[in-house]
Order: structure tokens, then sequence, then C-alpha cells
């Protein structure tokens, strides 16, 4: 099977809502498991990794790590080494989205199930690494459905399993349905989690690549990062490349929500500007609304106003106007929301969310929204802002264990930088009322 | 040692620990909570936040966790930084958001660590004005007390419950700000090692409920240093009075023993001292009529002096022997001793026990053993256990053990670069594994689930299976391996392999199964391990009682010095009058065989503190002064010499308590001057006991010319304390025979580590301020530690053991030991949270055997003895590991005592029995059932 031309919509090529998803036959037709093939045939496990540090692919979860490197940290044994007695490592795909407003990792698992089955057997054989877990969101039961029937396939057709195509490298692949928290997105609270243990985050170092899952050496990445990485095998690394807009490599799914006129997730050239993303793809704001501001890539992700609309989204250009590309989904906020209310509501969602390890995030988180609530109902004074303020800097990032917190002062720093005086005012209004 | 600069000052500290660590190491004030020196650190309350320097250039720094930052060569760091400053007192503010104002009425209050941490870091203004979350409390038990609304979500309870203790019915649930700290439901906390909760936590989550029963303010405790008396591992202890009463026990550090950790019979097993069975006056009984089995009502009261005369014209009777005890202190024993004379003084042990002790103790002495510490334990990296469970018969070891299978763990991390302070990380990496340990005894115990492999068999089998590894170690081919079976066969050569190639192994075995052929054995395998290893080989040799080394020194091991000589002694009619030394024979020996003897006496004086059997015939009871009370010396099973002190004086209006050695010199006369002159004489006459005489600074130690006060600089109302009884102010009572003082006056700031009662530094009120007072977090005490180890003489040895043959007896059923940290215990039977604690008295029964007898688990079973009157009406436990022919019986529930074992058992179906109704089958989930089951508690 000669592999079709490239695409320039690599990750949902396959992808059509009017039809079942690809079987296995069918999608070995459109050039299914060909990198697997190449991997196993034509490349040794350093030469993927090679090719995928040259891809310049970035983790799609949010935090933007460049892959190759990640997995660089992974220990490698020497083929006689790995023959004679293959050291114990693990893939896992981060199949838990929960990121308020995200809902990309969902189109490719229930539009093309084998996409993320072929990015991770390739990824382990890059990998060598012996088993596989795909950690998805309980709610997400089709897609698990889905994953696990592609599993099945391949364990029938030996895609999986002992000597995957003769080459004396055996994985296997689970589907494990996560019981439901946000922070299981986190990569070592997922691993917890998948250990059956709380779902609370672990310290760095160690880092997973060395002590992961069961202690053992494990990569975890974002579904959509995995789906990557068998068109890059397949194609090249200037090829993924050159998908691109800007410097950041590849393609991105892009979402948009919010009172749009069409609301939903495309799959563009990475660094396609949020304007695009809002007037062509998504139709722009609804009649009668106006875009007062907008999260870009998910609730963690600090506010930017639509003066930013024409920077490119990618990794770099929203990390220079202060706020994160984030998993790329943006939420828009338009003049009608009742902005506060929105502001606690997710506060709200990120207290609950708090896996209550450590005292800022635990303690800190309901205090924030407590105040808001307060601020809200018109009962709040200036001190109230002030310990906003105070909140911005001792919940974030460095003093707390995790990202969680810092992912909460993210939206909140950014609205009391932008949004201070609709704060005030609610302040005022409190005591023009007392008074 | 690396270079630390803290506030631009250079500090010199060890290498390879975190910041915290080091800045508490140097003296320097840090707040925390998640941290523990025993636990290390995790990072979950960011309460010890300090700024880091990138080197000498860096102006601006970067906030870190001390506790997660390597204290690193050349590492530069503030903790007067305002950023990091305003960060901590920015944790507490947050802590403080839940945490209920109750501290005026909370047990914790003046020793909470919350508190201290909170003033430390300058939260005094609350501006949080919403309510504060609530939770359920849970009834956990007779000994702890649960207030979850004063928790801070620290997760130090679950950390040292389930990963330090290997507890498995305490848990963090829930999550966000609603994390909870408890079991799945109500219910007794499980693990032997709760306890600890109480000085774990850092504030009053977990308080000692014993204490609450009779509540005082730590400040109001009167204290003083001494040493647990409920079994022989010697931990040390900080026994609070108020009032007359001793109030509760809590841990006093020592590295080399207890570390930061009690077991709960230690610390709850207290209730003796206040007992309403305490004898507090003389007791004499007019008509002396031994066959009368006459009780303590016709007793009366007699006055000190006449007991005094009394007790003289029987120490002065060449026709007087004494038996001694091993749960009296060595001046005790050794002042009777010396009053009747060597040849007339026996030890008062059960005779199953006295030759496996006296055994034990000769091996101790060869050049090829190094008795291990309970530190020394936790460095080993290979286990053998031969006939203890360790849990029951010597709980703090069991606990160390539990450390010492995580070597494996340390192993690995060492490889990995991970710091072992790293504690998640860590037992992440490690997941199951394990350094290897192997328990081989006669049942299931409560160390087996971190065990590599188990053995159970009879003790004759076990003991050849011992024989078989040590023959191995010696010579691969002997003729013992070749006649076990093929599965003792694998364990033999695992265990040879496991013990030959470890860094640093350790043989764990003792008294406890009173089978001499078991202990031979695992003596041989030490010894053969030595010759092996070329080295001193680590072993732990546990005996039963506080005293039973020293007793055991005291009297030189001597075989005509045993119990059964002098039964002999008094059947023959050479010996006329008894005193005994603070014992209850009756748990000792055949009743009916004392019985008879004890009618052919003259004469019986019995010296004791609380009221039992042995006393019922006595014609003198002279009350003695409990270990709370009085001074002494006990030795430890690892031969550790150490002294206790009163820790509050009798109470000279209702009681007329003595130490028991005091009214022996006072019958002498005052032979000996003081305390510090019998110390010295039982030095000088015993070359094994010379080094008591340096355990403690004499009584004339002075600090800047003042005692070592057991009271602290706060006590309050001392003068007004019996003002209910007297307004005018009472005296304070003195101290002449050791260098601390019933007094406020002085400071124990730089007393020597044996003085030292408790630990208090400014800032730091509660046990936490211990770090003030060792030259390293967890190290040793500044003063010096307490103890002095007496074994290791470096004589060869000529012991040579015997292998058991394997023939078998003709009787249906042989009886073995099943003890209980709970019940097992003579005095702390007498505190009712631990009597609730002990199963009901049982049988244990392999299945077979039980069905062979139409018996199942919870019938009742009559249980009898060759040759013995008693008879015993006992539930049945069914026990699957115990091997046929073996009958399980719990030592000191129900009457069950040692001497029984010397005896074959006979059983028949209790067709009357009925079955007691369960009380225990609510929410009950598997984990319950099944430490039941080893407990023999489900019937």
């Amino acid at each position: 099977m000669s592999l079709p031309e490239p695409t320039q919509r690599p990750l949902t090529q396959h992808v059509d809502h009017n039809r079942e998803a690809y079987n296995l036959a069918e999608y070995e037709a459109h050039g299914g498991y060909e990198s697997v093939r190449k991997m196993l045939t034509e490349l040794s496990p350093s030469a993927g990794l090679e090719l995928l540090k040259a891809s310049d692919l970035r983790g799609r979860g949010g935090a933007g790590f460049p892959t190759g490197m990640k997995w660089s940290f992974v220990p490698m044994q020497s083929e006689a080494e790995r023959l004679a007695n293959p050291m114990q490592k693990y893939i896992v795909a981060n199949a838990d989205e929960m990121e308020p407003g995200t809902f990309k990792d969902r189109v490719i698992m229930e539009g093309c199930p084998h996409l993320l089955v072929e990015g991770m057997i390739v990824g382990a054989a890059i990998l060598q690494a012996t088993t596989g877990y795909i950690f998805i969101r309980g709610e997400y039961i089709e897609a698990a459905e889905k994953l696990n029937r592609a599993i099945s396939e391949c364990r029938e057709k030996g895609w999986l399993g002992k000597n995957i195509l003769g080459s004396g490298w055996d994985f296997d692949l689970h589907v494990h349905t996560s019981a439901g928290r946000y922070i299981c997105g986190e990569e070592t609270a997922l691993l917890n989690s998948l250990e059956g243990k709380r779902a609370t985050p672990r310290a760095k170092p160690p880092f997973p690549q060395v002590s992961g899952l069961w202690g053992k050496p494990t990569i975890v990445n974002n579904v959509e990062t995995l789906a990557n990485i068998p068109n890059i095998i397949n194609y090249g690394a200037e090829w993924f490349k050159g998908l691109s807009l800007t410097e950041d490599a590849g393609t991105k799914l892009y979402g948009v929500s919010g009172r749009v006129n069409k609301a939903g997730c495309w799959e563009l050239p990475m660094g396609t500007t949020a304007r695009e993303l809002l007037e062509v793809h998504a139709g722009g704001m609804r009649d009668g609304y106006k875009l007062k501001t907008f999260l870009p890539g998910g609730g963690s992700t600090p506010l930017l106003l639509p003066e930013h609309l024409d920077t490119p989204m990618d990794y770099t250009h929203i990390g220079k106007i202060g706020s994160r590309m984030g998993t790329g989904t943006m939420i828009m906020i338009d003049d009608q929301v009742d902005f506060l209310g929105a502001l606690k509501n997710l506060e709200h969602f990120f207290a609950q969310e708090s896996c209550g390890f450590c005292t800022p995030c635990r303690d800190g988180l309901p205090w924030v929204e407590k105040t808001l609530d307060k601020i809200i109902r018109g009962k709040g004074t200036s001190a109230d802002i002030e310990w906003l303020d105070r909140a911005t800097v001792n919940l974030n990032m460095g003093f707390t264990f995790c990202a969680h917190a810092p992912g909460a002062m993210g939206p909140l720093e950014s609205a009391l930088k932008y949004f201070r005086a609709e704060f005030e005012t609610r302040i005022k209004l409190h005591h023009s009322e007392t008074v | 040692m690396a270079k630390l600069t803290v506030d631009d000052q250079d500090y010199d500290v060890a290498d390879g620990n975190n910041l915290l660590h080091a800045c508490l190491s140097i003296g320097l004030d840090l707040p925390y909570f998640c941290w523990h020196p025993c636990m290390g650190s995790v990072g979950a309350c960011r309460q010890c936040a300090v700024k880091q320097y990138a080197d000498e250039n860096d102006e601006r720094g970067r906030v870190v966790m001390a506790c997660m930052t390597p204290a690193s060569d050349g590492a530069r760091i503030s903790i007067n930084d305002k950023q990091a400053k305003d960060f901590r007192a920015g944790v507490i503010e947050l802590l403080m958001t839940n945490h209920p104002h109750d501290c005026p009425v909370c047990e914790e209050g003046g020793e909470c660590h919350l508190q201290d941490m909170t003033e430390m870091s300058g939260h005094t203004t609350r501006t949080y004005d919403e309510q504060k979350r609530t939770h359920n409390n849970q009834y956990l038990g007779p000994l702890i007390n649960h207030e979850m609304n004063r928790c801070i979500s620290c997760y130090r309870c679950v950390r040292y419950y389930k990963d330090y203790a290997g507890g498995r019915d305490l848990d963090a649930m829930g999550a966000h700000h609603h994390v909870y700290f408890g079991r799945h439901t109500d219910g007794v906390l499980e693990s032997p090692f709760a306890g600890n909760l109480v000085e774990v936590c850092p504030t009053g989550v977990f308080t000692d409920k014993t204490f609450s029963a009779h509540y005082s303010r730590k400040w109001d405790l009167q204290t003083s240093p001494s040493v647990c008396q409920h079994c022989a591992a010697g931990c040390n202890i900080t026994p609070g009075e108020r009032y007359g009463t001793l109030k509760r026990i809590t841990n006093r550090y020592n590295a080399d023993v207890n570390g930061y950790f009690l077991c709960d019979r230690g610390r709850f097993g207290y209730g003796f001292v206040n007992s309403d069975d305490r004898v507090t006056q003389p007791l004499a009984r007019e008509t002396i009529n031994h066959a009368d089995n006459t009780n303590s009502d016709t007793a009366i009261q007699c006055s000190t002096e006449n007991s005094l005369t009394r007790l003289t014209q029987a120490l002065k009777d060449p026709a007087t022997i004494a038996i001694g005890s091993p749960r009296a202190s060595l001046e005790s024993n050794f002042a009777l001793q010396s009053a009747v004379g060597e040849s007339r003084f026996y030890r008062g042990i059960a005779p199953s026990e006295d030759t496996t002790i006296n055994t034990l103790l000769k091996f101790q002495q060869s050049s090829c053993v190094n008795s291990a510490s309970q530190r020394t334990i936790e460095s080993c990296d290979a286990v053998l256990i031969l006939g203890e469970d360790l849990t029951h018969t010597s709980p703090r070891t069991a606990l160390s053990l539990r450390q010492t299978v995580r070597q494996r763990a340390r192993e690995l991390a060492d490889e990995a670069r991970i710091p072992f302070w790293q504690d998640a990380a860590v037992r992440e990496l490690a997941q199951q594994e394990k350094s290897p340990l192997f328990i081989i005894n006669t049942h299931k115990g409560d160390l087996d689930d971190i065990a590599e492999n188990t053995y159970f068999n009879s003790p004759q089998k076990i003991a050849r299976l011992g024989f078989a590894i040590a023959e191995q170690l010696r010579d691969k081919s002997g003729a013992l391996s070749a006649s076990l079976t093929p599965e003792e066969k694998e364990m033999c050569s695992t265990i040879v392999n496991a013990l030959s190639q470890a860094k640093r192994p350790l043989i764990i075995a003792g008294a406890s199964l009173l089978n001499e052929d078991v202990l031979n054995s695992a003596l041989d395998v030490i010894k053969s391990l030595h010759i092996n290893r070329e080295e001193v080989i680590q072993a732990h040799l546990v005996v039963p009682e506080v005293n039973s080394i020293g007793l055991a020194m005291l009297t030189q091991s001597s075989a005509e010095r045993s119990l059964s000589e002098a039964l002999k002694q008094i059947e023959s009619g050479a010996a006329k009058r008894l005193v005994v030394l603070e014992n209850d024979l009756y748990q000792r020996v055949n009743p009916e065989k004392l019985d008879a003897a004890l009618e052919k006496l003259d004469e019986i004086i019995v010296i004791d503190h609380v009221w039992h059997n042995g006393m019922a015939k006595a014609d003198l009871i002279i009350p003695a002064a409990s270990f709370a009370e009085g001074d002494g010396t006990v030795v430890s099973s690892e031969g550790r010499a150490q002294r206790f002190f009163a820790t509050f004086p009798v109470n000279a209006d209702n009681s007329s308590a003595n130490d028991s050695w005091q009214w022996v010199n006072q019958a002498l006369d005052n032979r000996w001057k003081n305390f510090d002159a019998i110390v010295n004489a039982c030095a000088e006459s015993n070359d094994l006991l010379a080094p008591i005489a340096d355990l403690a600074p004499p009584a004339d130690y002075r600090q800047h010319g003042l005692k070592v006060p057991r009271m602290s600089h706060r006590y309050s109302g001392r003068t007004a304390l019996s003002a209910n009884i007297n307004v005018s102010e009472v005296k304070q009572p003195a101290d002449p025979q050791t260098a601390l003082g019933f007094t406020m006056e002085g400071s124990n700031v730089n007393a020597p580590g044996p003085l030292r009662n408790t630990a208090w530094a400014p800032g730091w009120n509660s046990n936490q301020s211990i770090h003030k007072f060792q030259d390293e977090v967890g190290g040793p005490l500044t003063g010096g530690s307490s103890g002095l180890c007496l074994f290791g003489s470096a004589e060869s040895n000529e012991l040579e053991f015997g292998v058991p043959s394997e023939q078998t007896s003709n009787a249906d059923f042989s009886a073995i030991p099943f003890y209980h940290i709970f019940g097992s215990d003579e005095l702390s039977n007498f505190a009712a949270p631990i009597a609730e604690r002990s199963p009901q008295a049982y049988l244990a029964l392999n299945p077979l055997d039980a069905a062979q007898l139409d018996l199942t688990q919870g019938d009742g079973a009559t249980l009898r003895f060759e040759n013995l009157q008693q008879v015993f009406s006992l539930t049945v436990v069914i026990r699957p590991e115990l091997i046929r022919g073996l009958v399980g019986l719990p030592i000191g529930l129900g009457g069950l005592t040692r001497h029984l074992l010397e005896h074959s058992p006979l059983l028949e179906k209790n067709l009357a029995w009925q079955r007691v109704p369960s009380g225990r089958d609510q929410n009950v989930i598997a984990t319950d059932q099944s430490i039941g089951l080893s407990e023999g508690l489900v019937p």
C-alpha cells in the first residue's frame, strides 16, 4: 500500500460526521498504519525520535512543550539489551478532555479513533514502550467504545500484541475511562488516578519520563499531539513545519464557543488568527452581541480583548501578549454576559476541581470564589479587591504544587487588569446604597 | 558537608538533605506542617517557602519550598525575604480560614504546632469573614478523639498511618476544601500504632482520649524521663502528672530506640498507675492460714513501722527465700538479692521462659553477634524472623521493620538519583519493591503483609527449618537440608541466598514461643551466618518483659536460681518464709503446684503496686511505687540499660507506697545511703551491670546550682494545688534520690539526654520542638541518648545447639502461645481502654482439627490440661494456617498463662456454649474482617 498524497488537514482528513468512522480495513485503505510499518521496518527508534524533534511538534494539551525534547528524556536501551530484557515503559494518551470550552480531542477520537491508536503504536515504537493506556474522560462514552473497537481490530490484525510485524517488539494498548476530575488532565495526577490512587499531582522531579506510571518511564501526551505523529513519520518534519503559517509547526484543532453564529472545531494551519477563527469559521458574533473579551485556549488561559484578535493563534504569539494558547479552543464572552458572574462561575469550577493537596489552591480558591460572590451581591469592599490581588500572587506559578491554581488565576488576574473598573463600580454602588 | 548561605550568613550543613532539614538543623526557625523528619517531604502545605538565589549576583531570586529543594553546596537562600515571608503568612491565613477558634477548649492548645507556626509567621489579623467548612467527626475507638473541623489538611496523618505504619483503615477522602481524613465509617482504628496520630497531627484533630478524660494543659503537667514498662523494647516515654494522677504518656525521643513513635500499649496502657486496684497501704493478715484461701477483705491495714519490722525479721531469717521480678527495676531486685543473699534469691520467671532467656543472654555476649537497636534494624536490608509475632511481642520493633524493608526503595532511589526525603517520589518509584523479609512462625502475624515469604508450622518443624538454614549457610550439602520438603528446601535456599548476599542481614528471634529449639535454631543461624560472612551479625532477640534481661544478668543466668528451684526449696521445707517482689507468681507457674507449695510456708510477704492473685495468700502486702512514682534501671531486649525517674512523688497523705528497693533498704537499716549508692553497689556487684553507674548524672548534679525541674516554667497554681484541702502552702516535696526536682525552678534546656523530660523552646511549644535539642534533625539528642548497651563482651562463642528430632509426641494436641498487643501484658490490662481493645479469650484450631471435634468458628470448646484441674471454656477461632495438632492460646486473656503450655491440652466440644452475638457485623469491610481474623477477634 503506497501512501496517499499528503493533505493540509492531516488530523481530520478522515473525519466525516456524515458517515461512520473508518474501520480498520477502510483506514488501512487510506494509508492507515503505514507509519507503524515504516517505523518498524525502516526507522530505528532513535531515527524516529530525531524526526519528531526536527518536526518541532509541541504538546497540544495546553503547555506547548516540545514533544521531541520531552521524549528524549526517556531512558533508551540498545537493540540487544531490549531484546534480552525489555525495560518496562509506558505511553499514555491524555484523553481526559475537561478544560472548559474544549472539545477538540473528542473530534479525533469519535471521528477517527484509529488515528489515535496509530499515533500511540508508532509513538510506543519510538519509545520502545511495552504498554499503552488511553486515559479517557468518563463522559466520552462513544469515543471510548470506538477506541475499544479500534483496539480489538488492531489486536486481531496484529498491529497490537506480540512481535508486531515480526520486529520482536510487543505492545498492547488499553482504554481506561476516568472517574472524572479536572485534575486528571494534569499528567502526574492522571498517572496516580490510573494507578488507582487519589488523583493528586506528583512533585517533579522526578519527571514521568524517568519514574512515571508504577514508577516506570512513562510518556503522557495529549490526544491531538499523539495523532500528529503518524503523519510526521509518513511525510517528514519539513512537510509538517510547512503546514503552519508561523514558527510553531503543524496544524491545530481550533475551536470557538460562546454567542457566535457557528460554534465549532476546525483543523487549520497553526498561526491562524483569532479574528479569522471568529469571523470566518465561527461566522462572527450573533446579532446584537458584541465581543467583550475572550479566553483564547480554555478556562485557564488569561483573557484577551478584541484588540488582540489579529494575533496569530500559536504558542509564541499568544504568549507574547500575556496569555496562553492553551488548547486553542476560544470562549468568546460578549457584552451582555454578566461578566463578574461568568468569572465567579469559572472560579467556582476551579475551586471545586482542586484536588485539595496544597494549601493555596485548596483554601485559596474557595475564598476567591466567595469574594467574587460577595462583590457580585454588592457586599464587597476595597479589601476584597486587595485580597483578589493578593491571591493572584500567592496562588500563582511557583507557589502552588501544580498548575491548577495558577490556571485559575489566569482569568482573574487578567480580569483585574482589563476590567478593574467593573469590580470597583460594584463596590462603589454598594457604598452609595448604604450611605 | 555543604556550604549554605542563609540571609547572608554562611553555615556548614550535612550533604544530601533538603533546605528545611538544613535550616532546622542549624537552629533557624522556619515554619512547616506536612514535612516530618521520619516521613520526608511531599510539598503539600507550602508553609516552608524561602527565597532561593541562583548565585551571588542574583538579586531577584525565586520562592521555593524549602522541604522540596536540595540543600546543595553553595546554595544561597533567604528566610527573611519579604516575598517569602508574605507568602508564608498568606499560607497560614488560608489554613486558618477553616480552622475553628476553639483553642481555649482544644486539647492541643498550648502544645499545638499550628499555634506555634501561626505565631511564627506573623498572621495575627483575620480578614476572612465567610463561613467555615465543617465536617462530621468519627468514633475512632477508645483511644483517640476525632475533631475534623480543626483539620488543616497537611496529610501527615495518612502518610504516617498508611505509608509509615502500614495501617489500612485511615485515608484521605473527598476533594478540594472538603478533604476528609478518617475511616470509611465510624469504628476503632485498627493499627496498634494509631496513637502516634496524636503527636503526628500538627493540631487537634487526633487527640488522646484517655488524656481528655482527665485533662490538663501540657504546661501544667509534671513530667520525667521514663521508660515504657509494657514490653522489653525499651521505648523512652514522658509520663505527665497532675493532682497525683498520671494523665498521659507521650513519646520521649531516643534516636536509637523509639525515635518519634510509640505503640498504643505503651501510650495508653498507663491506667494501672491510677487504678483502684493500687495497693497504697501495708496490709497484714492477722491469722495465718494458707489453706483457707482468704481474700483481701480479711487483710487489715498495718502501720509502716510494723510492716518494716516484719520485713526486717523476714530478711534476717536464714530460712527466707526471695523471688525477684522481670517487671521490677534492677535496683529493687538487687536490694532484695543483697538482703537475702545471692543463693536465696530466685528469678520469678516461668520455667519455660527461663531457659530460653538464659540461653539468649549467654549468646548475646558472644563475639559473633551485635544486638541491633531499632535504629540499626531500620538500616538492615534482609531480615529473617524466626518464631516471633513481632507486632504483638515487641510492637515498636515491628514498626521499625516496616522501615527496614524500605532499604530496597532507598537503593532504587539512589540509583535514580532521587533523594530519599522525596517521600512520594521514592514510594512511587519503588512501588511494591521491598528488601527481603522472611517470617517463620507457628501462625500468621501482622507483619506478613510486608514479608517476601512466610512459613508456618509446628515449633519443632520451624526449628528444624532454622537449623537447616544454619546448616546450608555453613556447608551447602547438609543432611538436615535433605530431609526438608521441596517447599521447605526452596524457602531455605531463598533465605540462605538473601542472607548471604545482603549488605547487612538481620536475624530476629526470641523467647516468645517458649521453645528452646526454635530459639537455638535462630542462634545457630546467626552463628553460621557469622562464619559464612566473616563478620559480626546484627540480631534482635526479643524477651517478654521490661527487665527480663536485667533480672537474668543480676542472677548470672544460673540454673540454681530459677523459679522451679525456689519451689523445690519451699516444697522440701528448706524455705520457711518467702518475699515476692512485684510479681504475680500465678502468672508464672502451675497454680495447683503453687498453692500446694505456698501452704507450706510460715510467712509470705508480697511487695507490689497493684492487686493480683499472688497477693491472695500473702500475710503481708507492702505497697510499692509504680514506675511513675519510683526511680530505677531496666534492661531492654537490646541489652540497653536505661534509667527511669519518678514522675511525681507519692502523696504521703493517702499512700505509703515507696520504691521496693527503699522498703528493703529501710528494713536493712538503710544499707545504701541513697539511690546512687544502690545503683553503684549494683554496678560493682556484677561485671555485666557495671555500666549502669554511668546511665545518668548523680543526684548532686546541678545546672546553675539548680536541679533539673520536672515542672515547666509555666506550671500554674503550684501553691494552690491543694488549697481545697488546706489553704496553707504545702512545702514542695524534695527529691533526694535524683538530679531532678519536683519543682518549677531551674531549666532543662541544657539537660543531658537521660535527664531530658520534655522538649520546649521559645516559639516551639509542641513536640516538634525536639529538633532544637538534636545536633541534626532526626539525629541523637544534643545531651546524648539515653541508655547504654550491656551486651558485647568479646568472648568466643561456645554454645552448641542440638537439632530437635523429627519424632512426634503421642498427645493429640500441643499448645502454642498467641500474643496480643492489647491483652497479653499484665499491667496494661488495668487500663480500661486497653481492656476494651483486647479480644475475648479464645482458642485457635486448624479447620480439620476443628471439624474432627465437630467445632466451627464461634463454637465453644472445653479446654483441659493433662495433670491439671483447671478447666477453660473458650470460643473457637479457626486458623487455616495453623498446622494440625496445634492449639493456639492467647496468653494473658481469660486466665490463660504461660505455664499452661507445658502441659498437653485436651479438647472437647462444649455443648452448653452459647454463641456471643456479634456486634461487629455492621459496616464491616474486607479489611476489618481480615484484621479481625488475624487477631482472632471475629467469632
